[in-house]
């Protein structure tokens, strides 16, 4: 048991980061479970080693169908969803999976029992009724699309929810399980289900595979789509028909509640990766699979944990990753960006003012610090940051403590930015007629993105200038 | 249930009244501003707000439950709207993501609660409005009535001290801006309003009921209104009828088609309110689906009347000198034989545009003519046409085989003063391009 101590430690983080239970009392430090909870013990209940061990290794047929069944609904649902996404229809598999309930209570009405196939073939029916109502709504002028989701949502579950209020006085015991199909029940699932769901994924990639094109152009532009002869209703009908296909059977593991959760997640999360479709749908497909494996595994491994809820999360995971990951559309990574261009900002206003002060004080001299911190209003920490950025960079050098004067190569820098700026200025007063007074601050921001390619047409259009030309409206530390 | 007893129905209608008019007075607005699954949203995220609240504090009373569920509903509108800005993901796919999560997570809370509390995920759904009458045993005033009365107060001021500036920041935010009213807030004003009521419906109505209330009566008022203060009425009549009819049939309707016991009032609820929309859809005076084919049908009923004056015209203009009138089969192979042709040759006979010539024989015996008013009638369309045409011919470069076909769907919309001032900018022309007279303008016929 303490071998494990490790492997389960770290489960343990895991879980408790998903969670974030506010836990007070964790129970896996203390070992065996107590059987009498308290109201106030919301600590969860750890699984021992051998528990561990069955369920990662797959001992446990029950368990090994549950992982293989939701890990190819994740996978499945990724590639439909990439698809839904992209087309802005992510959210009619929030009205269809909600139109699916009054189906199953109907079948189940006429049927008078439990026959899982047969329930699926309600849910599908009401299912696409749900969407063609959606389609309807919509044509009428007065309800968007977004209402008529709505509408669709929940007067097509209350229907669902009055049927089941019947079943329920009208038998015992048999109607128990409907319930499942709102919030799943994946510890229900036999592997015939699991078959279901694997011959679902399998039609499914292999409509994306075979409509690529069609369903790229659909999504991107179905205008040009119509134009080069794609059918676009038919592509349009095939697409939700398959979103219906992996809604339908994914209802009983998941639940029609937050199955279109894993329709949505791992397409956007996708999206944060690439520009690609390809590689997004097979990264979505990837998150979508793991979403369905970590979330299973863990709800089989821990008590009371809903299957279809700990799948959603882990996509939640997945996705909230992705929006602070990504190389180039993160959150990180943007911020970073941003923080380096304030940065470079930063020390070519330093370099410049430097360059400012030079002309009054003559090259070389030793510039007190003070006026340079006279030249721009920056905070003295923000100040002793950017000097020391400089120094390290080898712009600058601090022979006492108050003075600074610039090395060679860091004129070179400064007085580049300098006729940058004063360049900028000038074309702004001669040929756009801008007052010299004005002119100053909008140099101030264009100066760092000049290339030399506009320097040098700026240089073609101002032939009179060579050198650092004076400034046009006063030195700014003079004034 | 045997009959309608006033000390339980009472209560249970009662408070499906209350919550439906609460929700319904914020609906409308979410259906302006465009949001009406903000409402979804919200309703599915109060939920980990509710579990947290719980499980921090221990109890069931309504302050940090509210405290929760509130935070969790602002959390909601302001993390969709930071995925949406920041992640760049579409509004509804990032408010998707993250009311989806939410609940999942306050899904895993609840179960991790369930053991020992009577939060019970089925209640979250359906509410259990049927148990407020227990409640009012030994008490004046049900708690939850309480609770709904005092929130569908907080909804009804609100809407009374900020009706123009909510008007104002919902129809134009950028005016409201200008105008000195900040819109953000009032957004959000909205949002932390809709937590608040979403809240207090969830344990007796649950959150479908809210859903549905929050949407249904605000577009079902929005088809038959453009004013805003009538929408606001006719939203709440259809809460108010929701409410009652809904409880009715859950309560007897099971019973009148031979099956035992009730059924949940709340999504009954939800299923009436579905039901008058639907009305709204085919009904509605303007924007309804009987209506627009009734106009579509008149329209196009009028465009073949139009069709058919001309053609007869066109058919005498080719026969100066008598001839045999032209065969109603013929009239209908040219225009295209169906009911609505058939039905319209018929009105125009029986309005005395067309009379029938039977002094044919043979072939002939159902010859077609214009009446004197049938004839000014289709003069004014055949000048229409041809007017049309020249004035295309002039102003526009197009080739003389393309002027008819525009000219064939305009003749219909084109009045006298229209045709007077093309004359008047052609100079009185004769002839069209195609080199047919233009008929004279004519009395009134």
């Amino acid at each position: 048991m303490y071998s494990l101590r490790t492997a389960r430690s770290l489960l343990a983080l895991a879980v408790m980061l998903l969670v974030s239970v506010p836990a007070a009392s964790p129970a896996w430090a203390s070992g065996e479970p107590s059987r009498s909870r308290s109201i106030t013990d919301t600590s969860l209940q750890w699984p021992s080693g051998e528990t561990l061990a069955r369920v990662l290794l797959f001992r446990d047929y029950n368990t090994r169908v549950v992982v293989i069944g939701t890990t190819l609904l994740g996978a499945a649902a990724g590639v439909i969803g990439t698809f839904a996404y992209l087309r802005k229809r992510a959210l009619m598999g929030d009205a269809l999976s909600h139109a699916t309930l009054p189906g199953i209570a109907i079948a189940f009405i006429l049927l008078g029992a439990k026959s899982l196939p047969l329930l699926l073939v309600g849910a599908t029916i009401t299912g696409v009724l749900g969407v063609f109502a959606v389609i309807g709504l919509r044509t009428i002028p007065r309800i968007r699309e977004d209402a008529a989701i709505g509408i669709v949502l929940s007067v097509f579950f209350g229907v669902g929810m009055v049927l089941l209020g019947v079943i329920q006085q009208m038998r015992t015991g048999q109607e128990a399980g409907l319930s499942g199909f709102i919030y799943g029940k994946a510890a229900a699932m036999l592997a015939a289900d699991a078959w279901l769901i694997g011959v679902a994924a399998i039609v499914v990639v292999a409509g994306c595979g075979l409509l690529f094109k069609e369903f790229r152009a659909v999504c991107f532009d179905p205008q040009f789509a119509s134009s080069i002869g794609v059918r676009v209703h038919l592509v349009d009908f095939i697409m939700m028909a398959l979103v219906v296909l992996t809604t339908v059977v994914g209802l009983q593991a998941v639940g029609l509640i937050l199955i279109v959760a894993l329709l949505i997640i791992p397409a956007a999360a996708a999206r944060f990766w690439t520009d690609d479709l390809r590689m997004m749908t097979i990264l979505s497909a990837v998150f979508g699979a793991l979403s369905g494996y970590f979330g299973s595994t863990f709800s089989a491994l821990l008590p009371r944990l809903p299957t279809g809820a700990v799948i959603v999360l882990c996509a939640g995971g997945v996705f909230g990753m992705s929006m602070l990951l990504a190389p180039k559309r993160g959150l990180l990574a943007a911020s970073y960006r941003h923080w380096a261009l304030r940065r470079n900002t930063a020390y070519q206003h330093l370099l410049r003012a430097l360059a400012e002060l030079e002309e009054q004080f003559g090259e070389g001299a030793e510039i007190p610090s003070a006026r340079l911190a006279g030249a721009r209003r920056w905070s003295p920490l923000h100040m002793r940051s950017c000097l020391a950025a400089a120094r390290r960079r080898g712009a600058i050098e601090r022979r006492e403590q108050d003075v600074i004067t610039l090395t060679p190569s860091g004129r070179a820098q400064a007085r580049r930015m300098l006729r940058n700026h004063r360049l900028w200025e000038l074309y702004l007063i001669r040929h756009a007629d801008i007052a010299p007074s004005h002119v100053d601050r909008d140099a101030d921001d264009v100066e760092h993105v000049l290339s030399e390619g506009i320097v040098r047409e700026l240089e073609d259009e101002l032939t009179d200038i060579t050198g650092v030309p004076p400034s046009p409206h006063g030195s700014r530390s003079a004034s | 249930m045997t009959g309608w007893q006033w000390d339980i129905d009472g209560w249970i209608v009662l408070a499906g009244i209350l919550s439906a008019v609460s929700c319904a007075l914020l609906g409308n607005y979410l259906v302006l501003r465009r949001m009406s699954l903000m409402g979804d949203a919200i309703s599915h995220a109060v939920l980990p707000g509710l579990a947290i609240a719980f499980l921090i504090s221990h109890s069931r009373s309504s302050v940090p439950m509210f405290v929760g569920a509130v935070s969790a509903g602002l959390l909601t509108a302001v993390l969709s709207q930071t995925v949406h800005r920041y992640g760049k993901v579409e509004h509804g796919a990032a408010m998707g993501v993250v009311f989806s999560v939410l609940f999942a997570l306050g899904l895993i809370l609840i179960r991790q609660a369930a053991d020992h509390v009577d939060l019970d995920p089925g209640c979250v759904l359906y509410g259990n409005i049927n148990q407020i009458p227990l409640d009012a045993i030994g008490s004046a005033l049900p708690p939850p009535i309480l609770n709904l009365g005092i929130v569908l107060l907080v909804n009804v001021a609100f809407i009374a001290l900020f009706y123009k500036e909510m008007k104002i920041s919902t129809f134009d935010p950028q005016l409201a801006t200008t105008v000195g009213i900040p819109a953000d807030l009032m957004h959000y004003a909205l949002m932390v309003l809709v937590s608040v009521t979403t809240v207090a419906n969830f344990e007796s109505v649950g959150s479908i009921l809210v859903i549905a209330m929050l949407i249904v009566p605000g577009v079902t008022a929005h088809l038959l209104t453009d004013r805003l203060g009538a929408m606001i009425a006719v939203s709440i009549i259809v809460a108010v009828f929701s409410a009652v009819v809904g409880h009715v049939f859950a309560a007897f309707g099971p019973a009148w088609i031979g099956l035992p016991g009730s059924t949940h009032t709340s999504a009954m609820m939800a299923v009436v309110a579905g039901g008058l929309l639907l009305i709204a859809v085919l009904l509605a005076p303007r924007h309804g689906v009987i209506s627009r084919a009734w106009h579509r049908l008149i329209l196009s009923l009028n465009i073949i009347r139009d069709d058919v004056l001309s053609l007869l015209l066109r058919w005498q203009e080719v026969r100066p000198e008598g001839g045999r009138p032209i065969r109603q089969a013929e009239v209908l192979a040219a225009i295209g034989d169906s009911p609505l042709t058939r039905w319209s040759l018929r009105t125009l006979v029986r309005s005395g545009y067309v009379m029938l010539d039977r002094t044919g024989r043979g072939d002939d015996a159902d010859g077609m003519k214009l009446t004197a008013s049938g004839l000014s009638r289709a003069t004014g369309l055949i000048r229409s046409h041809r007017l049309w045409e020249a004035y295309i011919d002039k102003h526009f470069k197009l080739p003389t085989s393309h002027l008819h076909l525009s000219a064939e769907r305009v003749e219909h919309y084109i009045t006298s003063e229209m045709r007077d001032e093309m004359s008047a900018d052609l100079t009185s022309p004769q002839h069209d391009p195609h080199g047919r007279a233009i008929p004279p303008e004519q009395g009134e016929g």
